[in-house]
């Protein structure tokens, strides 16, 4: 019980990472993003790329932080993963979403985004074969933390809980304390009234997106190190990253922060009641269950 | 010769289904502007509940009535209707974003359903040994096969013709209406959600009925039968077709229909054996071109919607424009 609630918040720190992004994009965009979180999967990929690269042309990168499995290569690869996914994300928005938002609805977009979730997620299956990868191939030994209850964490575990932690507390100050982040605050609740206050609408925007794609290849890579990297991890982490989102209220960073703890705990926390392979159910239900209660999330504002 | 014919009347067979549920889907979005994620789940549900009542008795999962079979195919519409009643009731009165996360959450939890609830659905194994109607008059060769042709194409004239009569009908109006200007619908005294969920239910049950012919026709639904890349396929021929055009969408069905199979067939035949494993993927990446290459050049369709507006004019061309929203 306090292993599944215990990995369950594990699980949470990337599902927040990703939620955060998809929120952003959802409120100042107006639409839902289906291929948010192939983000994470070109993320996961990007980083893969560039810890073979560096491992290969630097053997002194290879060698491990302490306990972790990471390593100085797939620290920098992170880094490098961030900026290149970010830089997609705007590529995509201005080769296909921007076009499609200038010519018709929102729906239309989220017409848009499903079939760039699926032509993304299956040309990096072309590219990259449709097994799986891992970034170490040797096996994490995981830490006893006590052995009544058993609890067991592995280490990159902790270090992935800590480092999303970090992360959100950043953008936090961000967006609480800059005015960069009462810009995007402003775009995201009039846009046309920031506009007249000399906020650049297109660089906004663009904004969004490099910050969407650069948590999103975080959370990526932290879901590759908790389980492994595959073509289809976007397909099985768009649902749970929508419910984080809605649990925590479409447009709210907070909300999507503690909603990704939320949905991640209870998913962990399912296989105590239901059978295991009913998992993939839990957040349609956590969505059903919220949409009952509190359509507008925990933190969310109703809008048209 | 008798092979390519009767490949004809397979491939006929299929593509019509098809049709019926993009039919259905195009009173949802077509007419009424509601985004359905989850139509794979209104299919599976018309074809489960189809093959469980009318099936013969079986060990081990739930199902076996044997109903009479216009009977089963009823009850599948049902089913498929109660779901999307219990959806609609949920997310139709919020932002439309809502609709699309919980009916593409309906579908995923669908198939993991059906998967998983062995002692009720059969499992990964699915439904087998569903006896389909008139066998024991017509056999199981091409007569048959041509005869249940003849059977779905009735099936797809009738809604069709009560599509057709819908959308001109003051309820048709009241559907544009909504999809158009939902406060100007509601200064009315219209009741927009109430509308949306008529709309959104009368859509699934057709969609029901598509799955339910789709399950009679194999005899067997599967959790296979229920994968998202459906939902795709549905909505590709609908893009194609053109969004609020009946006939429109029905050329779509057969158009992307066509193209499916003859890649995969072309896939399957040219490409190198290596390459034989990711002819899944390629199609997909087609699948998602197709639908936000028209998009992006042609979003009213092929065969776009044409609005009989009451006041000719300038307002014609600009509802021409917003007719897809």
């Amino acid at each position: 019980m306090i292993q599944h609630l215990v990995d369950g918040i594990l699980v949470g720190s990337f599902l927040s990472l990703g939620a955060i992004g998809l929120t952003m994009v959802m409120h100042i965009l107006r639409f839902a993003n289906f291929s948010h979180a192939e983000l994470l999967s070109i993320g996961a990929y990007c980083a893969l790329v560039f810890d073979k690269l560096f491992e290969s042309v630097l053997p002194v990168l290879s060698t491990k932080f302490g306990p972790l499995s990471i390593t100085g290569a797939l620290a920098v690869s992170i880094l490098i993963s961030m900026a290149v996914t970010g830089f997609t994300a705007v590529l995509i928005d201005r080769l296909i979403f921007r076009r499609v938002r200038q010519k018709g609805g929102e729906l239309s977009m989220v017409f848009a985004s499903f079939g760039m979730a699926l032509v993304i997620r299956n040309i990096i299956g072309l590219v990259f074969g449709l097994s799986s990868e891992l970034y170490s191939r040797d096996i994490a030994f995981a830490m006893v933390l006590s052995r009544d209850p058993l609890l067991l964490v592995k280490p990159d575990q902790v270090f992935v809980l800590f480092a999303a932690l970090i992360i959100m507390f950043g953008l936090y100050l961000v967006l609480s304390r800059t005015t960069f982040g009462f810009s995007l605050r402003a775009i995201a609740e009039n846009p046309s009234l920031a506009q007249v206050h000399g906020v650049n609408l297109r660089r906004m925007v663009a904004a969004v997106w490099i910050i969407g794609g650069a948590l999103g290849a975080i959370a990526g890579v932290f879901y590759g190190l908790s389980y492994q990297i595959t073509p289809v991890m976007g397909r099985d982490l768009v649902l749970p990253i929508f419910a984080a989102t809605i649990v925590g209220g479409i447009g709210s960073v907070y909300g999507a922060v503690l909603g990704g703890f939320i949905v991640g705990v209870a998913s962990n926390l399912a296989p105590v009641v239901l059978p295991s392979g009913y998992s993939p159910s839990v957040p349609f239900l956590m969505i059903l269950a919220v949409l009952l209660v509190r359509p507008n999330g925990l933190f969310g504002e109703a809008r048209a | 010769m008798i092979g390519i014919i009767s490949y004809l009347v397979f491939f006929t067979t299929v593509a019509s289904i098809l049709g019926i549920a993009v039919l259905g889907l195009n009173l949802q979005w077509g007419n009424t502007g509601l985004f359905n994620g989850g139509v794979v789940a209104s299919f599976g549900a018309g074809a489960y509940g189809t093959l469980m009542l009318g099936g013969p008795a079986q060990d081990g999962h739930l199902g076996g009535f044997g109903l009479f079979y216009p009977l089963a195919l009823l009850g599948g519409m049902l089913a498929a209707g109660v779901l999307a009643w219990i959806v609609g009731k949920l997310t139709l009165r919020l932002r439309h974003d809502y609709l699309a996360i919980a009916t593409f959450g309906v579908a995923v939890a669908f198939e993991n359903v059906m998967r998983n609830a062995t002692s009720i659905t059969g499992g990964a194994q699915g439904i087998r040994g569903f006896e389909r109607p008139l066998r024991d008059v017509l056999g199981d060769g091409f007569t048959y096969n041509a005869v249940f042709l003849a059977g779905v194409l009735v099936v797809l004239l009738l809604v069709y013709v009560f599509l057709e009569r819908l959308t001109v009908s003051p309820f048709g109006r009241l559907l544009r209406a909504i999809r158009e200007d939902e406060t100007a619908a509601r200064s009315l005294g219209k009741s927009p959600d109430r509308i949306r969920l008529i709309s959104f239910v009368t859509g699934s049950v057709i969609i029901g009925l598509a799955g339910g012919l789709y399950g009679t026709f194999y005899a067997f639904v599967s959790p296979q039968d229920v994968l998202p890349i459906l939902t795709f396929q549905i909505w590709a021929m609908l893009i194609v077709g053109g969004a609020g055009n009946t006939r429109g969408a029905l050329a779509g069905a057969f158009l992307i229909w066509g193209a499916w199979t003859f890649s995969g067939w072309a896939l399957s035949r040219f490409a190198p054996v290596e390459a034989q494993l990711y002819t899944g993927s390629i199609q997909f990446v087609l699948i998602g071109m197709v639908i936000v290459g028209m998009l992006l050049w042609r979003p009213q369709g092929l065969f776009p919607e044409r609005l009989i507006v009451s006041q000719p004019g300038r307002n014609r061309e600009k509802t021409q424009v917003e007719g897809f929203t």
